[in-house]
């Protein structure tokens, strides 16, 4: 019999009955909540009469709506304010720990699940959010769920789900100076395209994945979904372990070292066999940016846009509306284009790794003139982190800000929004058309070379300031 | 709680000729702000649909008359990006019951299911047949068929099967909600957490 893969491994030993002809009954080990995508399935299970099978098991944030200045002060939307008084209501109702705004834990809900030690090896985790992939990272089989499914979770503990195929990306070398985790999963999607992934789990493999750091890797599982997969997941090691240990929710002293002993036998067996394979070179991968308006149109940023000739004759319909939308032209030069915004936060790179790389590269620089940066910490510890390491004072120093933590300008849910027209380079996962705002075009890019727009207020090669 | 039952459907249908269609198209995040179900539909493609000033864009097909219809045809992989179910829920509250394409994300795929919207997946070439058809005749009529899995184009006589798990489909055609399934094997979810206790 031949071996299994890590995602086999795990999905297996959470089914609870697999329905004949049907989707497998799955339980869920963590579920994470926020104002957005709960209130109706709250309302579900109240209308059922029913209560929170295990609450326990639920942690709640709000993040998607929160202002990102004055957050001691009530939210003046009266529409986010009730979204957000909405999940305490139901917290407290339902008895599932909340980190409400201003507690010292609470930030976007992919970046508190790791901080905190919820996020560990060997678990399912779901949360009615697309970017669930994020833990993925640290070897969970971790998806987003729509509302029907959270609301399944808050009943019975379960869902019902259908069993994605399996496909494996190794990539193996060294990355070159100036190339991030953000330029190799932005390379891999623009390889691969934005749908290449659906109906699959992606396991990363390979030595490009086991030397970045759990942030890096985080960066990486987040955006599995940016190509259409169900999830994305790397096999934990020393490199996971080390950054669990101690964190709040971790287990501690000899259960952290039995969990350990377990947590290193969650990977993919020699002989396993996935549905699909890719392979890439490390040293291919330089540092990228999208020019179109899903995250697969994405080139090296020293390169150019593709001419109409290199776009396949099916997807020309596609790719001349993306154009017409960004104001750009077919062939076009990416270095040099005038960027209005920058925008450095969210699930994908509002961590404090991301915020370091930002500092370290703009300390003793100034903020280009025409760009308005807006930089937004993915927690509060994020932020706490920031201020006690001297980046908040580097960034200011620069002429940047740093705002208070939330999802803000990725999908531009509060007042954080790119005006019409404007061109934004963003940290974030999405180019989408109206995405930051409507009418407001992005370009996706990794924290340094958002850094390297942000001072020379153009698209730039930050390995040509490096 | 049980919901409408999943009947054939003999309808005109609207035709959206665009790829990639994502979330966020769909319904932009900033008309996510409700606590409710309802009304998702008023904002259905919204910035496609209407100006900065509000006003029906012209040239947007929901604003032209000559198209309606409970089908929805789209271009390949709709429904990509955000996992929010007010996607489904603004199709569905519109008044489409069905949505044809030749492919489609999986998170979106199962959203629609759990709302008794029926997401039909046809191969590029019927999908090709069908956005000619209704262009050329906005009267023309799909027949969808859950029973028989089998769509087809009235105009032509062109048909196709389509794929769907037994289970969604008994579920469609019955109005069996899956909490209702889940709450119904409780005690094997409390025998399954004894085992990893």
């Amino acid at each position: 019999m031949a071996g299994k893969t890590l995602f086999d491994k795990i999905w297996d030993a959470h089914v609870v009955h697999e329905i004949e002809g049907g989707p497998s009954v799955l339980y869920i080990d963590k579920h994470l909540i926020h104002e957005v995508t709960s209130p109706q399935a709250f309302a579900g299970i109240d209308d059922r009469g029913i209560k929170v099978f295990r609450p326990q098991n639920t942690v709640a944030t709000p993040d998607h709506n929160v202002p990102t200045v004055d957050q001691h002060l009530p939210i003046k939307d009266q529409l986010s304010r009730f979204q957000v008084d909405k999940l305490t209501e139901n917290c407290e109702k339902h008895g599932v720990t909340l980190y409400g705004l201003n507690h010292p834990s609470q930030g976007i809900v992919h970046v508190i699940g790791p901080q905190l030690g919820i996020t560990q090896p060997g678990m399912t985790m779901v949360c009615g959010d697309s970017h669930t992939s994020t833990h993925g990272a640290f070897g969970s089989v971790a998806f987003g769920i729509g509302t029907s499914e959270v609301e399944m979770v808050l009943a019975t503990q379960c869902i019902l789900q259908p069993k994605p195929k399996r496909m494996r990306i190794n990539v193996e070398g060294e990355l070159s100076k100036g190339v991030t985790a953000k330029d190799i999963i932005l390379y891999i999607i623009s390889k691969i395209t934005a749908s290449g992934g659906t109906g699959y789990f992606i396991e990363f493999a390979g030595s490009a994945f086991r030397n970045l750091s759990m942030e890096g890797r985080m960066t990486v599982c987040n955006m599995s979904i940016e190509c259409g997969a169900r999830g994305g997941l790397i096999a934990p090691d020393e490199t996971t372990f080390e950054y669990i240990k101690g964190r709040a929710f971790a287990p501690k002293g000899d259960e952290f070292d039995q969990a350990v002993e377990r947590w290193k036998e969650l990977k993919t067996d020699a002989d396993a066999v996935f549905d699909r394979e890719l392979d890439f070179d490390a040293a291919d991968i330089e540092p990228m940016i999208t020019f179109g308006t899903n995250p697969g149109m994405g080139a090296k940023i020293s390169g150019n846009i593709p001419t109409e000739d290199e776009i396949e004759e099916n997807n020309l319909a596609t790719f001349r509306k993306s154009m017409e939308y960004m104001g750009f032209n077919a062939g076009d030069r990416l270095v040099g284009k005038d960027v209005d915004y920058v925008f450095v936060g969210s699930c994908t790179n509002g961590r404090i790794e991301d915020l370091r790389a930002v500092a370290e590269f703009v300390k003793g620089k100034k903020k280009a003139d025409n760009i308005t940066a807006w930089i937004v910490p993915g927690s509060k510890q994020v932020e706490k982190q920031a201020n006690e390491e001297g980046i908040t004072k580097t960034l200011e120093e620069a002429g940047f800000k740093l705002r208070q933590p939330g999802c803000s300008a990725c999908l531009a849910m509060n007042d954080d929004k790119i005006p019409a027209g404007k061109l934004s380079v963003s940290t974030s996962n999405r180019n989408f058309e109206g995405r930051q705002g409507p009418g407001a075009k992005t370009m996706l890019a990794s924290p340094l070379t958002a850094a390297a727009v942000a001072v020379t207020g153009k698209i730039v090669d930050p390995r040509t300031l490096l | 709680m049980a919901t409408d039952k999943f009947v054939t459907i003999n309808s005109t249908a609207v035709p959206l000729p665009i790829e990639n269609v994502d979330t966020d198209q769909i319904i932009p995040a900033r008309f996510l702000k409700a606590t409710t179900r309802a009304g998702f539909g008023d904002n259905l493609f919204r910035d496609w649909r209407f100006d900065k000033e509000d006003n029906p864009k012209a040239d947007f097909v929901l604003n032209q008359d000559v198209y309606s219809g409970t089908v929805l045809v789209a271009g390949k992989n709709f429904g990509s990006g955000s996992s929010r179910e007010h996607a489904a829920w603004a199709i569905h509250d519109y008044g489409f019951k069905v949505v044809v394409s030749s492919f489609f994300a999986d998170i979106f795929k199962n959203n629609a299911l759990n709302n008794g919207l029926l997401p039909v997946q046809v191969s590029e070439e019927f999908l090709g047949k069908v956005f000619k058809a209704v262009e050329y005749d906005p009267s023309t009529k799909l027949v969808v068929d859950l029973e028989n899995q089998e769509i087809v184009l009235s105009a032509t006589g062109d048909k196709e099967s389509f794929e769907i798990n037994p289970y969604k489909k008994e579920c469609l055609l019955n109005g069996y909600d899956d909490i209702d399934y889940l709450l119904s094997i409780k005690d094997k979810i409390k025998e399954f957490e004894k085992t990893r206790a």
